[in-house]
């Protein structure tokens, strides 16, 4: 019950159809409750048509689990998952722009690429561009080193996050387009499961 | 109409199929015809000017209401859908002409009215370059619509329209507002017919009954000493009054009600045993925090309901149906949720639950309420001496319409008062703004209580306050011929406010003093018979008058001005500290 009421990272995964003006429902479903939204993507999913979202926001697992029915009573919003980090495979890519003159002078620049799992995406005379990927300490500490050799420009991703125990949405998807649904389509694992699991 | 549109064909159209080519707005129109459509609110302008332009010549299929201001025609078309029981449809143009519908589609979202807006556009090449009359009513309705969708092509009108009134029904109903941009309305494109939409895949409106969850529900209902049900609005939505009273009397389990679930059962039935929340009635609110199972069934545990939450019911076993999931465990935890339909749960709950009477707990009610009626009611409702009180009003209004009659209440005071002492025989009879509580809201919506409801009395009771925020549909009712009741029940205060300023802020009356016209004037000049009273001798006569006028009539009262509403669960108390005086 303590944990329920502690505020941590959720990672919330929204599939939707591809509809204009569905990006703003599902804002403002956040400000309206005056949550800040620390990341939000959107990408094509496992299906074909069906979009995806990859929502982070920093709350109290009961908030969450209201603000995942309330996104899932959207019309166009087929399914919402919420999971913790612990829950699922997440990754941000990150950019980051510096001058080639400086650290060509610095040997142990490439040293620490190395450290840090990042390549070269751009090499020119006046600047270099190294991307890296990972999860935020990873990318956060390259900033601080870099920091150091003139880093010009930082931009980070939005996070991507695979939910470790789906197995996909396509069977979801042809219980969503059956027009009478079967018992199996009318999964409540909530009700089953109650603390664990939001779906509907 | 074939005729006309034959000669807008193209002549290699014509010649290849025989598929008919009709405007974006005469798809609308037969749309409009095909989901049952008879009644439209509105008012025109420029960007809607093509669908209006095709409104002349349906005139004799669609009723088309032209009211004085859009707020007017949003509130005529949620008392139409609550008393109809169909959708209410709103015409209106781009701009000013959207922007005016918001209070009433946030409205009809919060009190899950089905209803359908239409909203004429500025040209779609025009989108975005701030044009005459533009504003972007997607985004800005949003937040307070079920869905929304701008079209800009005639050939998405017919399927965009059926999945409109299909989202607008079904599940929790609520508010779906249609852009058109001026072209698609204009726009001729091929027509297939209009077909209904029964399926969306990604909106699930019912969720599937779980039977284990109605057998748990059923075996707490039957091992409860001293069982209570609140029933809400989604009997009345759910058209589930009679498996609503077939399971009341069953189990023989005292019901309460929310304001808007008020007339699912008769007010005089045995086992209603009043309204629940701020201003309701004594015994509901202090029996539930002494119930051992709480059946909560089509209703939202409103704050208004539930005053302080940490200490509400928490000795209950909690059982919750409703058909939207996102209400379960929203305020309160329910221990046994049932989601679903209540037409078709609560007969699967009743056939499980073993025939009883309670009527032991059922007198702890009778004896709060003999309580209460001693205490505030009587004085309420049968003063003998002193200026006139709006319970009395109200009481001698029962007398005459036997219940009979639909009442539609603005917000406040007399909102209060109309709820806790008018009876109600019918379902569909209190039509009145729950959860916005929208003053200006009765008038227009009487109108539209008329249009779906012409055979019952409409009495609109209104506060002068909230009679002078739309006034203006005096206008409407002058050019319809509609025969509505309009009784203002003035007490020279914003009433309400006013008494909170009395308990709750050293009686510092902060402009809640608010002046009148003659509203028998003002009647007058839109050619609306009326009278105004003040005596007690004249009201039962003057009540009467009204009743019996053929057509609409204005009845001011003039009531006390510093009375206030009890009982009263003071904000940020628990509903068993409420209070008599």
């Amino acid at each position: 019950m303590e944990s329920k009421l502690e505020k941590k990272e959720f990672n919330i995964t929204v599939y939707t159809e591809n509809q204009v003006g569905l990006l703003s429902r599902i804002a403002i479903i956040f400000s309206r409750r005056k949550l800040n939204i620390e990341s939000l993507n959107t990408s094509p999913s496992e299906v074909e048509s069906i979009h995806r979202f990859n929502i982070v926001i920093n709350e109290t697992e009961e908030v969450v689990r209201k603000v995942a029915r309330q996104l899932e009573k959207q019309v166009e919003v087929l399914k919402v998952y919420y999971n913790t980090n612990e829950d699922v495979i997440w990754q941000e890519l990150a950019l980051y722009k510096v001058p080639t003159e400086i650290i060509a002078e610095h040997v142990s620049v490439e040293r620490l690429l190395r450290e840090y799992g990042a390549r070269a995406v751009v090499i020119r005379k006046d600047y270099t561009v190294f991307e890296t990927t990972g999860h935020r300490e990873e990318t956060d500490a390259l900033v601080v080193v870099l920091q150091q050799y003139g880093l010009i420009e930082f931009v980070r991703s939005a996070r991507v996050a695979i939910i470790k125990a789906s197995d996909g949405f396509h069977t979801k998807l042809k219980q969503f387009e059956n027009r009478e649904p079967g018992e199996p389509a009318a999964e409540n694992e909530y009700l089953n499961n109650g603390d664990k699991v939001f779906t509907m | 109409m074939q005729q006309k549109d034959a000669l807008l064909m193209s002549s290699e159209e014509e010649t290849a199929t025989t598929v008919e080519q009709l405007k974006g707005s005469e798809i609308l129109l037969n749309g409009l015809i095909a989901e049952g459509v008879d009644t439209i609110f509105g008012y025109p302008g420029g960007a809607i000017m093509p669908i209006y332009d095709a409104l002349y010549d349906y005139q004799d299929r669609l009723k088309h209401i032209l009211v004085r201001h859009e707020q007017g025609a949003t509130h005529a078309a949620q008392g139409y859908a609550r008393t109809s029981g169909k959708v209410g449809v709103v015409f209106a143009t781009s701009g000013p002409g959207a922007t005016n519908l918001i209070t009433g589609l946030a409205d009809a979202q919060i009190d899950s009215t089905p209803m359908v807006c239409i909203t004429g556009q500025v040209f779609a090449h025009l989108l975005g370059t701030d044009a005459f009359q533009e504003t972007d009513v997607i985004n800005i309705t949003t937040p307070v619509t079920k869905w929304n969708y701008q079209v800009t092509d005639a050939s998405e009108i017919a399927e965009v329209l059926a999945k409109a009134f299909h989202i607008a029904k079904t599940g929790r109903p609520g508010p779906v507002l249609i852009d058109i941009t001026k072209n698609a309305q204009i726009q001729l494109t091929a027509y297939h017919g209009y077909k209904k939409c029964n399926h969306i895949r990604s909106y699930r409106p019912t969720p599937i009954v779980r039977n284990s969850y109605i057998e748990q529900a059923a075996a707490l209902i039957n091992e409860a000493k001293k069982p209570f049900i609140l029933f809400g609005q989604g009997v009345l939505l759910g058209n589930a009054e009679q498996e609503f009273k077939a399971f009341v009397e069953k189990t023989g389990i005292p019901a309460a009600w929310t304001i808007l679930g008020a007339g699912a059962i008769p007010t005089d039935h045995p086992l209603n045993v009043g309204m629940l929340g701020m201003h309701g009635n004594y015994g509901p609110n202090v029996l539930t925090n002494e119930c051992d199972v709480l059946i909560a069934i089509g209703m939202r545990f409103d704050d208004r309901v539930t005053g302080r939450l940490d200490k509400y019911a928490k000795q209950a076993k909690v059982i919750h149906l409703d058909i939207d999931p996102a209400e379960i465990d929203k305020n309160v935890k329910a221990h046994v949720p049932v989601w679903g339909d209540c037409k078709e749960t609560l007969p699967l709950l009743t056939a499980l639950v073993k025939e009883n009477k309670h009527e032991e707990w059922l007198a702890k009610f009778n004896n709060y309420s003999k309580e209460e009626f001693a205490q505030c009611i009587d004085a309420e409702i049968n003063p003998q001496s002193g200026e006139l009180t709006m319970g009395e009003v109200i009481n001698q209004l029962n007398q005459l319409t036997n219940g009979d009659a639909i009442i539609v209440t603005d917000v406040g005071q007399h909102q209060m008062v109309a709820c806790r002492y008018a009876k109600f025989n019918h379902t569909r009879s209190n039509i009145t703004s729950g959860g916005l509580g929208t003053m200006g809201f009765a008038l227009p919506a009487a109108i539209g209580a008329k249009f779906g409801a012409p055979e019952k009395t409409v009495v609109a009771v209104i506060g002068d306050g909230g009679f002078q925020m739309t006034l203006q549909e005096l206008g409407t009712i002058m050019q319809s011929g509609i025969d509505v009741k309009i009784m203002i029940l003035n007490n020279q205060f914003l009433g309400m406010v006013r008494q909170w300023q009395e308990l709750f802020h050293d009686r510092r009356y902060s402009f809640v003093d608010i002046t009148s016209p003659d509203f028998v004037a003002l009647a007058k000049s839109y050619y609306i018979d009326g009278k105004k009273i003040s005596e007690r001798a004249e009201l039962k006569d003057a009540l009467k008058t009204m009743l019996d006028h053929k057509g609409s009539y204005l009845l001011e009262v003039m009531v006390t001005k510093e009375n206030n509403v009890f009982p009263m669960v003071p904000q940020g108390c628990s509903v068993s500290e409420i209070r008599l005086k």
